[in-house]
C-alpha cells in the first residue's frame, strides 16, 4: 500500500495519532474562524502551527484548550473520540497548555507556582520538601536554567518565565502539549533555551504543538508544519523536505496555483476519512498527503497555472 | 555545611547552580537578609522598627510608656481592633476590602448585649449567635462580589451604613445595654491573666515549638537532598525568642501578667499564620492576589476564595466585636464606631500587608495594632487629645502606604515586582 510506506520513514507512522481533529469548524457570529480543519499529533512529534494574523491559531488552541467547543468536526484522543466543554476537561485529557499570557502569578516562587493548584499535601500542610525536590529534578530534566526556585517569578527573565510556565504544564503528565506563540517576546539566547526545551518534551515521548509567527524558531525545531490559511488547512509539510519559501507562500497564499490544489486535494481527502471515520485509516490518509505535497512539490512559486482557483 | 571545593553532584539539589551566591551558616542568614531588605522585600522590618523609634520617643517624654501597668493596658486595648484587623489582612491579601468590619462588629456587640440581657441568652449561644451573623454576611458579600462583579470597596460600603443601621434596630430604643459583669465573657475580658508559671510555661513552648519546627523542616529538606539552614541560626533564633519572650512575661507580671484576650489574639494571629503560609488555602489566597486569571487557570476555583476570606473577615470583625464589647462591658450605639473601622485597616496596613494584594502576612495585624495602640496610649499618657491622636494616627498610616508603595517600586527596579 502506498500510503502505508510513505508514512513508514515518519517517527510514530506505526503509531497511532495522540490526537486527531476531523473536519473542525467554529464560527463567531459571522466569522468562520476555522473550516474543516484537519490534523494529527503523533508521540514524540513536534507539529508546527503558522498562519498570518487572523488564520484562526489561537482559536484551534482554545478549542483543544477547552476555552470554547467546535461547532462541528471531532476530536479524537487516544483513538477515542472526546469533547473538550471545560479547560479542566482538556487537562483531564492529558493536554496541557501553555498560553501566551504565561499567566504565572508575580509574587509566588517558581515551586508554588509550579505546583499551584495542584499542590501536594501531608495532611493538612503543604509538603514543600517534596514539590520542591519534584520541582528541581523537572527542572533538571528539561535542562532549565533557574538559579533558584524559592524566588518570586517576577525576578525571573522572560526565557525562565516561559520554561517555568512549560515546566508548570509537565506536572500533570500531559501526552500533548500546546505551545502559543513561546518565543515571541525572547532574545535569541532565551528563545534557544526555549526551542531545547521543546525538544526535550519530544525526547520525553509528547506530542507538542507549537504556534509561532517565527519561521526560523519553526525550521529550527518541528518535524512538521501545518498552514492554516483564513481558516483553513493550507499545507502540511515534512519540515526537512520544505524550503523556506514554500512555507512563506502557503501562509500569504502567494502561489495560489500550488498551494490551493493541495489544499483542496488535502480537504477532499481528509473529508473521505472523515466519513471513513477509522481512526488508523485517516493517520495515513494524513501522512500521505505529506507524501504527496514531498513528490510533487514545484519548486518555485507561481510557475504552474492554478486551473480552477 | 559544605565546602566551596566540592563538585556539583555533592551538593544540595537546590544549589547547584553556579550562579547562586551561596550563603552559608549565621553570616551567610545576615546576608541573605541584607539582601532581601535591598531589593524591596521589606517585611516587617519598617514597622518594628518603628515600633521602637515611637516606644522611644514616648518612654522620654513619659517614664510611665514602658510601666508595666502601661503594657498590660495596651496588650488589652490592642486585642479587639487587632483581631478585626486580622480580617482585614486576609481581605486585603486578595486586593480587596471590606469597609464594614466596625459596622459588623458593632452589630455583633448589639446581639451579643440584646441576647444575655432581654433574651436571657446564655453567653454562649449569644457569641454563637452573633459570629454566625458575621459569618453570614461575609457570606452575603461573597456572593455578591462573586456573582455580580460589583467592587468590594461598594458592597462593603453598603454594608456599613446597612448593617450600622441593623445594630442601632437590634439595640432599639434604649441604645446602650450593659453587659452582666459576671458573664464568662466580660471576666474573659477582663479579668483573666495568666498566672506566671503557665505564662513562663507559654514562652518556653513557644521558643521549643518555633526551633522544632525549623529542625524538623531542615530535616525533611535533608531527606529531600536540598540545602537546610545552619543549626547554629535556628537555635539561636530560638534562643533569641525565648529570651525574649521571658523578659515579657517577667515584666508584665509585675503588674497583673499576661491577658487571657490578648492571648486569644496572638494565638488566632498564629493560627491564621499557618494557614495562610502552610496550606493550599493559604497559598490559592495569596495566588489570587496576585493573579486572579493565573490562578483561575491553574484550577483554583477562584471564587470559593473569594467567598470564604470575605466570611473570614466578617466573623473576625464579629469576634472583635464581642471582646471589645465585653472589655467595655457594654454594647451601645458607638460600640463598633468612632476608629474602629479605621483603625482596623490602618493596622493591617501599618503592620506590612500590601494594599495591591497578594503581599503580606498574618503577623501585620499584630505588629500594626501595636503601633496604633503605643500612639493612642502614649499621647494619652501626654494628655493630648483625640485631636492629634487621630492626626498622628493618620501620619503614620500614610507613611505606611508610602513605604508600601516605595518597596513595590523597589522590588519593580530589582526585577521582582
Ligand atoms: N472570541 C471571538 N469572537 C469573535 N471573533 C473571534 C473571536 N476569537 C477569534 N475571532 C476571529 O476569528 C478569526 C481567527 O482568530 P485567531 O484564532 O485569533 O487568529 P490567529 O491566532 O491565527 O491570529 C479572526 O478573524 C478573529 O477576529
Ligand atoms: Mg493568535
Amino acid at each position: 500500500m502506498t500510503m502505508e510506506s510513505a508514512v513508514a520513514d515518519t517517527e510514530g507512522a506505526t503509531r497511532e495519532p495522540v490526537l486527531s481533529l476531523k473536519g473542525v469548524s467554529k464560527g463567531f457570529g459571522a466569522v468562520r474562524a476555522l473550516t474543516d480543519i484537519n490534523l494529527d499529533i503523533y508521540p514524540g512529534e513536534v507539529v508546527a502551527i503558522v498562519g498570518d494574523n487572523g488564520a484562526g491559531k489561537s482559536t484551534l488552541v482554545k478549542i483543544l484548550a477547552g476555552v470554547h467547543p467546535q461547532d462541528s468536526g471531532t476530536i479524537m484522543f487516544d483513538g477515542q473520540v472526546v469533547s473538550i466543554p471545560t479547560p479542566t476537561a482538556s487537562r483531564a485529557l492529558g493536554i496541557a497548555t501553555v498560553f501566551q499570557d504565561l499567566a504565572l502569578c508575580d509574587n509566588l516562587d517558581v515551586v508554588s507556582n509550579l505546583f499551584l493548584g495542584r499542590e501536594i499535601r501531608n495532611g493538612l500542610s503543604l509538603d514543600e520538601e517534596e514539590m520542591e525536590q519534584r520541582a528541581w529534578s523537572l527542572l533538571r530534566q528539561l535542562s532549565a536554567k533557574i538559579p533558584s526556585v524559592r524566588i518570586a517569578v517576577a525576578s525571573l527573565s522572560g526565557g525562565q518565565r516561559q520554561t517555568v510556565a512549560i515546566a508548570r504544564s509537565l506536572i500533570g503528565e500531559p501526552s500533548v502539549v500546546i505551545l502559543d506563540e513561546p518565543t515571541a517576546a525572547l532574545g535569541v539566547a532565551q528563545t534557544a533555551e526555549v526551542l531545547n526545551l521543546v525538544e526535550r518534551l519530544r525526547e520525553r515521548g509528547l506530542g507538542v504543538l507549537l504556534i509561532s509567527h517565527n519561521m526560523a524558531d519553526v525550521q529550527a525545531v518541528a518535524d512538521r508544519v501545518v498552514v492554516l490559511r483564513l481558516g483553513r488547512n493550507n499545507g502540511d509539510f515534512h519540515v526537512a523536505d520544505v524550503s523556506y519559501e514554500e512555507i512563506i507562500s502557503a501562509i500569504t497564499g502567494a502561489t495560489d496555483n500550488v498551494v490551493t490544489r493541495r489544499a483542496s486535494a488535502h480537504a477532499g481527502s481528509a473529508s473521505a476519512a472523515a466519513a471513513a471515520a477509522d481512526a488508523s485509516g485517516t493517520g495515513t490518509v494524513e501522512s500521505g498527503i505529506t507524501e504527496d505535497f514531498r513528490t510533487h512539490e514545484t519548486p518555485a512559486p507561481g510557475t504552474e497555472e492554478n486551473p480552477q482557483s | 555545611m559544605t565546602s566551596p571545593s566540592e563538585t556539583p553532584a555533592e551538593r544540595a539539589a537546590d544549589l547547584q547552580d553556579e550562579r547562586l551566591v551561596r550563603t552559608e551558616g549565621l553570616r551567610g542568614a545576615v546576608l541573605a537578609f541584607r539582601q532581601r531588605v535591598r531589593g524591596g522585600d521589606l517585611g516587617s522590618l519598617p514597622v518594628i522598627i518603628g515600633l521602637v523609634v515611637i516606644c522611644v520617643i514616648f518612654q522620654i517624654l513619659n517614664p510611665n510608656f514602658l510601666s508595666a501597668n502601661n503594657l498590660v493596658n495596651l496588650t488589652l486595648q490592642c486585642a479587639a481592633v487587632g483581631t478585626i484587623s486580622i480580617g482585614i489582612v486576609l481581605v486585603l491579601l486578595l486586593g480587596q476590602i471590606d469597609l464594614s468590619v466596625g459596622s459588623v462588629s458593632g452589630l455583633a456587640a448589639a446581639i451579643l448585649g440584646v441576647g444575655l440581657t432581654q433574651l436571657k441568652w446564655p453567653v454562649a449561644l449569644a457569641v454563637i449567635v452573633a459570629l454566625v451573623v458575621g459569618a453570614a454576611i461575609g457570606y452575603l458579600y461573597g456572593l455578591l462580589f462573586t456573582r455580580f462583579g460589583v467592587p468590594s470597596f461598594v458592597i462593603t460600603l453598603a454594608g456599613l451604613l446597612a448593617f450600622l443601621g441593623l445594630q442601632l434596630k437590634v439595640l432599639g430604643p434604649n441604645g446602650s445595654i450593659n453587659l452582666p459583669y459576671d458573664s464568662w465573657i466580660v471576666q474573659f475580658a477582663q479579668a483573666t491573666f495568666l498566672p506566671p508559671w503557665a505564662a513562663y510555661a507559654l514562652a518556653v513552648i513557644a521558643a521549643a515549638a518555633l526551633f522544632l519546627s525549623d529542625y524538623s523542616r531542615s530535616r525533611r529538606r535533608r531527606k529531600a537532598g536540598l540545602s537546610t539552614g545552619a543549626l547554629s541560626v535556628m537555635l539561636l533564633k530560638a534562643v533569641l525568642l525565648l529570651i525574649l519572650l521571658l523578659l515579657a512575661v517577667s515584666y508584665l507580671a509585675t503588674d497583673r501578667g499576661l491577658g487571657a484576650m490578648f492571648l486569644l489574639f496572638v494565638v488566632l494571629v498564629v493560627v491564621m499564620n499557618y494557614f495562610l503560609t502552610r496550606t493550599k488555602w493559604g497559598r490559592s489566597v495569596f495566588a489570587v492576589g496576585g493573579s486572579v486569571e493565573a490562578a483561575r487557570r491553574a484550577g483554583i476555583r477562584v471564587n470559593r476564595v473569594y467567598i470564604s476570606v470575605f466570611i473570614l473577615t466578617s466573623t473576625f470583625a464579629a469576634l472583635g466585636g464581642l471582646l471589645a464589647s465585653a472589655r467595655l462591658t457594654s454594647a451601645s450605639l458607638s460600640s463598633g464606631g468612632g476608629d474602629t473601622n479605621l483603625n482596623a485597616i490602618a493596622a493591617a496596613v501599618i503592620g506590612g500587608t500590601s494594599l495591591f494584594g497578594g503581599r503580606g502576612s498574618a503577623w501585620s495585624a499584630l505588629l500594626g495594632i501595636l503601633v496604633i495602640q503605643s500612639i493612642s496610649s502614649g499621647l494619652t499618657l501626654l494628655n493630648l487629645d483625640s485631636s492629634i491622636r487621630y492626626m498622628i494616627t493618620g501620619a503614620v498610616l500614610l507613611l505606611a502606604v508610602i513605604i508600601d508603595s516605595l518597596s513595590r517600586r523597589s522590588r519593580a527596579s530589582h526585577g521582582q515586582a
